[in-house]
């Protein structure tokens, strides 16, 4: 449990990390927190030739607030979110989100971009990501791109991102003041990657569902969106029986993956369950 | 006076290790070359070859031509001898059996070295489960045992038809705890130092019994015992997988003499995982004949045990299905059992023994019994133990094992005052009125510890253990030195110890330094294993003690002139009784040394002692009570409460005794509710990082509430009965019985270990109506 033999960079700008990742391409990762790089080459699963450590460019560190949206840097760490960074529902869903997200060392270390570049898919901010509609601002020599989450994620560990291209930042839409959210979730332990879970946005007027967004993770090859239950919620009135409808619908609408700690069946279970109780917690708050 | 034993002394081991000064295996392997063992990759193949680049230094069984292969023997017609290579010599028989050893400069080097060799080895069919290897024309893990069974051990009283054909209600179920490891924090190695102006080699290991480890060395690489010395630095914990021989340290003595150097092997947490000893992988038909008065009258099992590719050395596989044949029994009144106890031999693994060893699932057995005739009966489970527990001392078993004097019906009926049952049958009906599932769990069970040469040799072991030598001696200065052949790891042992002869000898056990661990410095011993060293080695201690301390009163007599008899020997300092005439033990000691001329005629210079013990054997007993929550639509279980109820006789040190309560019951959660090591169909393990394998973290670990009761048997000298392993033996059970419990009104019994949301889910999930009842 060594790593393999690899050449390391420390960068002090974007345009200096993608000028590195220009010259290397395939054979360069960008290491930021090393919470799953550096486990993934101890254990030799992960070999590259190139090491780009992005930890000193403080270009990538920042949260911005722009009025609608909000910029989060993807050197920001995790830790960042543990208090609101921003007033509202947006802010207080972040917060729910960055508890679940590993043990204290961890979120003191990895970072929002790290997470959503590496793409487990039972990462908490690949399904905050797909939740919110996150725009991801890439870079690299040629120029910048923006890739909607939809775009972004397109299979364990495998996102748009181009070999040369840096992640620098992302774009969460804020939320209406009225937005109610919910983040369920559910693990081995505290601390473990997600056997599933769920993250709603409801807004509820005049006693109906007037905008209903769900994501789901840890239980496909990316995070997923349940569009048929959107479209379901949306006009229904919110209670039990149209939650428990659209917890059904939100579970079947995927293709499920399993491992030793949940089979396919069991995290499509998990997912109705919490996707159910994240409608509930939302609808209580 | 002041009595050392019975305080809650803070650890003297603790201080450096709580501030990183502590000092572990890897911390000695500085400027020495690095081991990576190449392992097999399949569960069963033939090598065909092993091919290396010319500038990798790598070594083969064909290198290791004359080292002999490991024989664990025990004396029985039931058991079939089992050979193993240290390394894998034409055949292999599980992933990650050592086949080659690379040397390097580092262990980065080390691992690069060892990519370039390419194993070539033609895979045939393999085995792994044991219900597998049982079935005729299953594949042969070893040629001489063409049906894989390695102990078929068979035991009948009279009556045992007549028992169930007599009987009110016969409970019949399967119980299973699948495949754990004792996942020490600190993972395997040694460092071997080759001195070249002697020869000798010094093995630094992570270990749990230096001795017995320099004597199979030296017997299989051929070489003079006092070739070898065997020290133990630090140890980041063992729970037993550090107590049978890791054929890796073999092939470190080896390189280092044949390469005449220094070696290192510090083993991974993968190579741990995958290839240290695995441990439980039990299963078990019980059927059991209850009399209309909810009365066991009679048992019978039939117990599986998968016992990996190997046999360990020295306690042999047979440890496992030997000791629950022995002990199901548990603390149960009845006389009439009959079981057939077999050890099978799979492409897994080995087995040693972990904490526990077979009591956590033999527990588990019969406290799931118990339950499952409570439900027949209609009465509580508190009420149908207390109509069977052991009352009567000494009580002798079905199996012949007499047990001391405990407090079964006392541990249990305080353990169920502390909990408040009848309260908490009303808070859980409550609690079911609002969707949630509350249940409780009880366990009583005996933990046999002290295991002296007697009780092993009834094993028929070729390498008997039991006894334990304590060296003492005080120095000119009056301090005092024990030098113990028992080995302990993290125990807090040294402590206990030092107060035991505090006490002896009227020193402050801050004044008394154990030494342990250097098979140079310590005479012959066992180690440190089977909750057996505050006994045997505290026994030997205070006999020792006693010595030294007649030869101070006798001294301290002479000095003051005064009768032996009427010294009294507290404080450091030797009174005559009732008097103010006394002298300081270290006046004394300076006399023994420096002065030797005015001692009495004939007594000898110098204030040593060397004493022996080997008791019979005892038992501590407990009850422990779960609390949980589970949540049917997750399979989540919450454990809310955890009570401990035990007897271990006089408690040297109750600190110890609590934090040894708490390692055991954490251990014990782990086996009930998370840890599992999981073979593919190809033979492969999934579970080789603690991504994969997850012991419970504090967050999973309730507070425990303990309480003591101190029967005091005259079984051992000090009073004090062990318990290293009664934590991970009885919380199993305790827990799997709360989530039977809380599961009743589905319908749901479980009897497997560990109980995962996924596993538990599942049976809630069958046992629905129809999709939505939870939804």
């Amino acid at each position: 449990m060594k790593p393999a033999r690899f050449d390391y960079h420390q960068v002090r700008s974007v345009a200096e990390a993608v000028a590195v990742l220009n010259r290397y391409g395939y054979d360069a990762k960008i290491l930021a927190g090393g919470q799953s790089l550096v486990p993934a080459m101890n254990f030799r699963l992960a070999r590259p030739e190139v090491l780009v450590d992005v930890n000193n460019v403080a270009e990538l560190d920042h949260i911005t607030d722009d009025g609608g949206t909000i910029r989060i840097g993807s050197l920001t760490r995790h830790v960042a979110f543990e208090q609101p960074t921003v007033d509202g529902p947006l802010g207080h869903l972040l917060t729910m989100a960055a508890h679940h997200v590993g043990h204290l060392p961890i979120r003191v270390r990895g970072t929002f971009g790290g997470s959503l570049a590496h793409a487990d898919p039972a990462a908490e901010w690949c399904v905050i990501a797909a939740l919110l509609d996150a725009e991801m601002v890439t870079r690299s020599v040629a120029g910048s791109r923006t890739v909607p989450a939809r775009d972004f994620f397109h299979t364990v560990f495998t996102t748009d991102l181009a070999p040369d291209e840096l992640l620098v930042e992302t774009r969460l839409g804020k939320l209406s003041a009225f937005a109610k959210v919910g983040f369920q979730q559910f693990s081995r332990r505290a601390g473990d990657f997600a056997l599933a879970m769920s993250a709603v946005v409801l807004e509820i007027r005049d006693g109906k569902i007037a905008e209903a967004r769900i994501a789901m993770g840890g239980v496909s090859d990316r995070p997923v969106r349940a569009d048929e239950s959107e479209d379901f919620l949306r006009g229904r009135p919110a209670d039990r029986e149209v939650f428990v409808e659209a917890s059904h619908l939100a579970a079947d609408g995927f293709e499920a993956i399993g491992d030793i700690h949940g089979s396919p069946e069991y995290r499509r279970d998990l997912a109705r369950v919490l996707t159910r109780r994240a409608l509930e917690q939302a609808t209580a708050s | 006076m002041t009595r050392w034993v019975g305080q809650s002394l803070l650890r003297f081991e603790d201080p450096p290790l709580l501030t990183g000064e502590g000092r572990f295996v890897a911390d000695l392997a500085s400027r020495v070359a690095f081991l990576r063992f190449l392992r097999s990759p399949v569960p069963r193949g033939r090598i065909v070859s092993i091919d290396g680049p010319v500038d990798v230094t790598l070594f083969t069984a064909k290198d290791l031509e004359k080292v002999r292969p490991i024989r664990p023997l025990l004396h029985r017609e039931d058991y079939r001898p089992v050979d193993q290579p240290v390394l894998a010599r034409d055949e292999v028989r599980f992933v990650g059996e050592p086949v080659a050893v690379v040397v390097a400069g580092s262990p980065e080097e080390a691992e690069d070295a060892a990519e370039q060799v390419y194993l070539n080895i033609d895979p045939l069919d393999h085995v792994t489960s044991a219900s597998d290897a049982l079935r005729g024309g299953a594949p042969e893990v070893h040629d001489h045992i063409p049906d894989n069974v390695v102990v078929d051990a068979r035991l009948a009283t009279p009556g045992v038809e007549e028992a169930f054909g007599a009987a009110e209600e016969v409970v019949e179920f399967e119980v299973r705890s699948r495949r754990e490891s004792a996942l020490p924090l600190e993972a395997r190695g040694s460092v071997a130092t080759y001195d070249r102006r002697s020869g000798r080699v010094t093995l630094a290991a992570s270990i749990q019994s230096p001795h017995v480890v320099r004597t199979v060395i030296a017997d299989l690489l051929g070489m003079a015992e006092s070739d070898l010395r065997v020290v133990v630095p630090d140890v980041g914990g063992a729970f037993g997988q550090k107590f049978c021989l890791a054929v890796e340290d073999v092939v470190t003595v080896w390189v280092a003499r044949h390469l005449r150097t220094s070696v290192a092997w510090i083993e991974d947490r993968r190579e741990n995982l995958l290839s240290s000893f695995h441990s439980r992988d039990h299963s078990y038909r019980i059927r059991g004949a209850f009399g209309a008065d909810g009365r066991l009258v009679a048992i019978d099992a039939d117990l599986v045990c998968n016992i990996g590719a190997y046999s360990c050395y020295p306690v042999t596989c047979g440890v496992e299905p030997l000791m629950a044949m022995v002990e199901l029994p548990g603390p149960y009144d009845f006389q009439t059992y009959r079981v057939r106890s077999r050890g099978v031999t799979t492409n897994t693994c080995p087995m040693a023994p972990y904490r526990g060893v077979s009591r956590p699932v033999i527990t588990l057995a019969m406290e799931r019994l118990m339950d499952q005739a409570a439900d027949r009966f209609g009465i509580e489970a508190a009420e149908i133990r207390r109509r069977n527990l052991i009352r009567r001392f000494p009580y002798t078993s079905a199996t012949g094992l007499v047990y001391d004097e405990g407090s079964y019906l006392a541990s249990l009926d305080r353990a169920t005052k502390e909990f408040d049952l009848p309260g908490f049958r009303e808070r859980q009906a409550a609690a079911r009125q609002d969707g949630r599932y509350l249940g409780v769990g009880f366990s009583t069970f005996s933990e046999r510890t002290g295991y002296g040469t007697a009780a092993f040799a009834a094993r028929s072991m070729d390498v008997t253990p039991g006894y334990e030598t304590v060296d003492l001696s005080m120095d000119p200065s009056g301090y005092v030195e024990a030098r113990i052949g028992a080995s302990p790891h993290g125990q807090g042992l040294g402590t206990s110890l030092a107060q035991l002869i505090g006490d002896e000898l009227g020193v402050d056990p801050a004044k008394v330094r154990i030494v342990h661990g250097d098979t140079d410095r310590t005479p012959y011993g066992w180690g440190t294993f089977a909750s057996r060293s505050l006994v045997i080695a505290g026994g030997a201690a205070k006999l020792a003690a006693a010595h030294l301390h007649s030869k101070l009163a006798a001294i301290a007599a002479d000095q003051l002139e005064a009768a032996p008899e009427d010294i009294a020997i507290s404080g450091g300092v030797a009174r005559v009784a009732g008097t103010d005439s006394g002298v300081s033990i270290s006046r004394l000691a300076r006399l023994a040394y420096h002065s030797s001329h005015r001692l009495e005629q004939g007594m000898t210079p110098g204030l040593s002692a060397v004493a022996t013990y080997d008791p019979n054997g005892t038992f501590s007993n407990a009850c422990h009570v779960a609390q949980v929550e589970v949540d049917p639509e997750t399979g989540g279980v919450r454990i809310d409460r955890f009570i401990v109820v035990e007897d271990a006789g006089v408690l040297i040190n109750p600190m110890i005794v609590d934090g040894q309560l708490h390692g055991g019951v954490t251990q014990g959660i782990a086996g009930a509710l998370y840890e599992e090591i999981v073979y593919d169909a190809e033979g492969n393990i999934l579970t080789t990082s603690l991504q994969d394998y997850l012991p419970p973290t504090l967050t999973e670990v309730p507070d425990l509430e303990i309480h003591h009761l101190e029967t005091v048997s005259d079984a051992t000298l000090t009073g004090a009965k062990g318990l290293g392993e009664g934590g991970a033996i009885g919380a199993p059970a305790a827990i799997i019985n709360a989530i039977s419990d809380a599961l009743r009104p589905l319908g749901i019994e479980v009897n497997e270990t560990p109980a995962t949301p996924e596993r538990l889910r599942s049976l809630v999930r069958r046992r629905e109506n129809g999709e939505r009842t939870f939804a």
